[in-house]
């Protein structure tokens, strides 16, 4: 299968003596060792990755990691120092001044973190930019421009000036103008970062609404961890220009490739990544509605410890029982546990945040059963190993 | 010490000689624009009646600045200037303000563009700049004779060379202040140079361009009355003449007929500036 993007071993190097500062890197030395003996910077140093077409890849890392570097050796508004940018089979990096404006016309949008609209151009100027850049004919510049801008729910403030507006309303002329394109590659350096919390989440959550739509290959940098896990299809973390992981969000949040990772992992909200799958637990005891009656099914219980205990007819959890009615059942001399069986109860699916199992297991006092799409019984969920799951996933960075 | 003088005057002696003798054909060309220019523009303000010359001046200043304070300023400073009898030498001073500076801002601006735009010739030409405008206006006179003779010609090349640093100086650092983040956008929608530079770079230092042309025609005004020394007439050439007679009356006369025009010019740019920059 090919890629959309190749990114091959990119190394950039600010400064004088490029040379000297690869064969430094290559021996192991650090960015600052590498600063005090050439005087360059190093701002990407041997990076690869792909990026499959109609993904949405998230590039991560703290602040001077190499992001906006990295970012801007893809369409080489930075010219990489060695390596080799791959787009649609394509080297970038050979391209010459004419084809390489040509090639980001075709291919590049690209968003960016203080929004960098034209402030002496309407919202409607801005956006056809591109366009305008490619000399389309006026009409249908304005025609799709002006479907840029509805996509992105700004129709009706075309003739304002970007000064005009709001940082969100802003940013969204700004996603609009590398829509307007129809390049296929958006590039977004931080996008989102400049917005305050609740219109960034707003806009998190149109991105990919708007992805559903137009399916583009999207590379978008971020330095929030829940921002990538929630808009990423797959993340690459990088730290000092190199990277240290890349995968789903699950694998970095369950399995941290290394001790900078799992640090950066511990800042999200645990609560909120984590699943009931995550921290149920096995069941110690089960009852069989064909083979237990109240008998079998109270001894099951008193022997585990418990005070309740699921039932199981057919491989599927079919409901449960109290040790109380149980042991009134015994008295009765019932010979099943169809009279005693409590059908009712609370299930939850693997995929279930953990963030809402608090309130129905505050609703309840019995485990909650989590059932997969065919009722089979994977584990159960009692309130202590809920806030141990946690914490302990807190501890080790979510694998528990 | 000064039996080894250094000759550098004479190099530039030399050099002017140079000029003068291989490049005469740029000097006649030069003379010949500038002064059917300069006839063309006189003999057209000349052709209205100064009443019809002052709503005409009051009129582009209200389309101009909308501002009424320097409206009514244009019309009553226009009307005392020729209520003073200096209505023909003011005429002739603003037709030659209005040509020199055309000439500073056709030059200066695009060496402006590409000073900012070329790391080599900026490094030259800023040091120029510098000597080029702290050398005392007077200097300019001299290598403006030898060119063109006494007269309103050579007055024109010494009050361009005089004034144009500021239009080369603000066009050059307009452009370079578009902030770093628009010119990237622009490349990275695959704009040409060219079109950075008329849709991005050029509209964004317009307000600081204004700037740097109403510098220069303030510094035009100012070498204009100046080069009255080398035969430029007008309000200058009227102080000039009171000061070698000693008509103390006359010269305060003609100080304050360029003061009015000063004011009129500086204020109407500076209302043009601004508006740029609200845009
Ligand atoms: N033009 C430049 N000249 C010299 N060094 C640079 C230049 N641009 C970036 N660097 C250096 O390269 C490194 C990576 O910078 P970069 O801007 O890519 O980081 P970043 O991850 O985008 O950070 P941020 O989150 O702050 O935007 C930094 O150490 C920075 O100092
Ligand atoms: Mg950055």
């Amino acid at each position: 299968m090919t890629h959309k993007i190749v990114v091959d071993n990119v190394y950039k190097i600010f400064g004088p003596h490029p040379d000297k500062a690869l064969k430094l890197i290559d021996q192991g030395h650090t960015n600052e060792q590498i600063m005090q003996k050439t005087g360059s910077a190093v701002g990407v140093a041997g990076v690869s990755f792909t990026v499959d077409e109609g993904e949405i890849l998230v590039v991560m890392g703290l602040s001077g990691s190499g992001k906006s570097t990295l970012v801007r050796c893809i369409n080489r508004l930075i010219e990489p120092t060695v390596g080799k940018v791959e787009v649609d089979g394509v080297d970038v990096t050979q391209l010459s001044t004419v084809e390489l404006m040509r090639f980001r016309q075709k291919h590049f949008g690209m968003v960016f973190q203080n929004f960098a609209l034209f402030p002496h151009r309407t919202v409607l100027q801005n956006v056809a930019y591109g366009l305008e850049i490619q000399k389309v004919d006026p009409g249908a510049m304005r025609e799709r421009s002006m479907q840029a801008l509805t996509q992105v729910g700004l129709k009706g403030w075309e003739d304002s000036y970007p000064a005009q507006l709001s940082g969100g309303m802003q940013q969204r002329v700004g996603l609009a103008r590398a829509l307007a394109l129809d390049a296929d590659i958006m590039l977004m350096d931080e996008a989102f970062s400049a917005l305050d919390p609740l219109i960034r989440r707003d806009m998190q959550d149109e991105l990919l609404e708007l992805q559903e739509r137009v399916k583009k290959t999207i590379v978008f940098i971020s330095h929030d961890l829940d921002e990538a896990i929630k808009i990423g299809d797959r993340i690459v973390l990088m730290k000092d220009g190199r990277v240290v992981q890349v995968g789903t969000a699950e694998e970095i949040l369950t399995n941290p490739a290394n001790d900078y990772v799992a640090r950066f992992v511990e800042e999200v909200d645990m609560s909120k990544v984590m699943t009931a799958e995550s921290v149920m637990v096995k069941p110690s005891a089960l009852a069989y509605f064909k083979s237990d009656g109240p008998r079998a099914a109270l001894r099951k219980m008193q022997k585990a410890g418990i005070s309740s205990i699921f039932v199981r007819r057919d491989g599927k959890i079919i409901g449960m029982v109290t040790a109380d009615d149980a042991a009134k059942a015994i008295k009765d001399n019932a010979r099943d546990l169809q009279s005693i069986l409590i059908t009712d109860i609370q299930t939850v699916r693997p995929a279930t945040p953990a963030i809402e199992l608090f309130p129905i297991l505050a609703g309840i006092n019995y485990p909650l059963a989590v059932l997969d799409d065919n009722d089979h019984l994977l584990g159960v969920i009692i309130k202590g190993s809920l806030l141990a799951g946690l914490a302990e996933g807190l501890q080790t960075g979510g694998n528990s | 010490m000064e039996q080894f003088k250094i000759p550098i005057g004479r190099g530039i002696e030399a050099v002017i000689n140079f000029f003068v003798d291989h490049f005469s054909f740029a000097t006649k060309a030069f003379a010949g624009v500038t002064e059917n220019g300069i006839n063309l523009l006189v003999s057209a303000m000349m052709f209205f009646p100064p009443w019809a010359l002052i709503l005409i001046f009051t009129a582009i200043s209200w389309l101009l600045t909308r501002n009424r304070g320097i409206t009514i300023f244009t019309m009553a400073g226009m009307a005392l200037i020729w209520n003073l009898g200096l209505w023909d030498p003011t005429v002739s001073t603003i037709a030659l303000v209005i040509i020199a500076t055309l000439f500073s801002i056709m030059i200066g601006v695009p060496l402006g563009i590409f000073a900012a735009l070329n790391g080599v010739f900026y490094r030259i030409v800023m040091p120029v700049l510098d000597l080029m405008q702290t050398m005392p206006a007077f200097v300019y006179l001299i290598p403006a004779i030898p060119f063109f003779g006494l007269g309103p010609v050579a007055a024109i090349f010494a009050t361009v060379i005089f004034s144009m640093p500021p239009a080369i100086r603000l066009t050059c650092l307009g452009i370079k202040q578009v902030p770093q983040e628009l010119v990237e956008a622009a490349d990275a929608f695959g704009s040409t140079k060219w079109q950075k530079l008329f849709k991005l770079q050029l509209p964004i230092s317009a307000p600081t361009m204004m700037a740097g042309v109403n510098q220069t025609i303030m510094l035009a005004l100012s070498m204009v009355v100046i080069a009255a020394m080398i035969g430029a007439r007008g309000l200058g050439g009227e102080v000039w003449r009171a000061i070698q007679r000693l008509e103390a009356d006359r010269g305060f006369e003609a100080g304050l007929g360029i003061v009015i025009v000063a004011i009129i010019l500086d204020r109407i740019m500076q209302k043009l500036g601004s508006r740029a920059k609200k845009q």
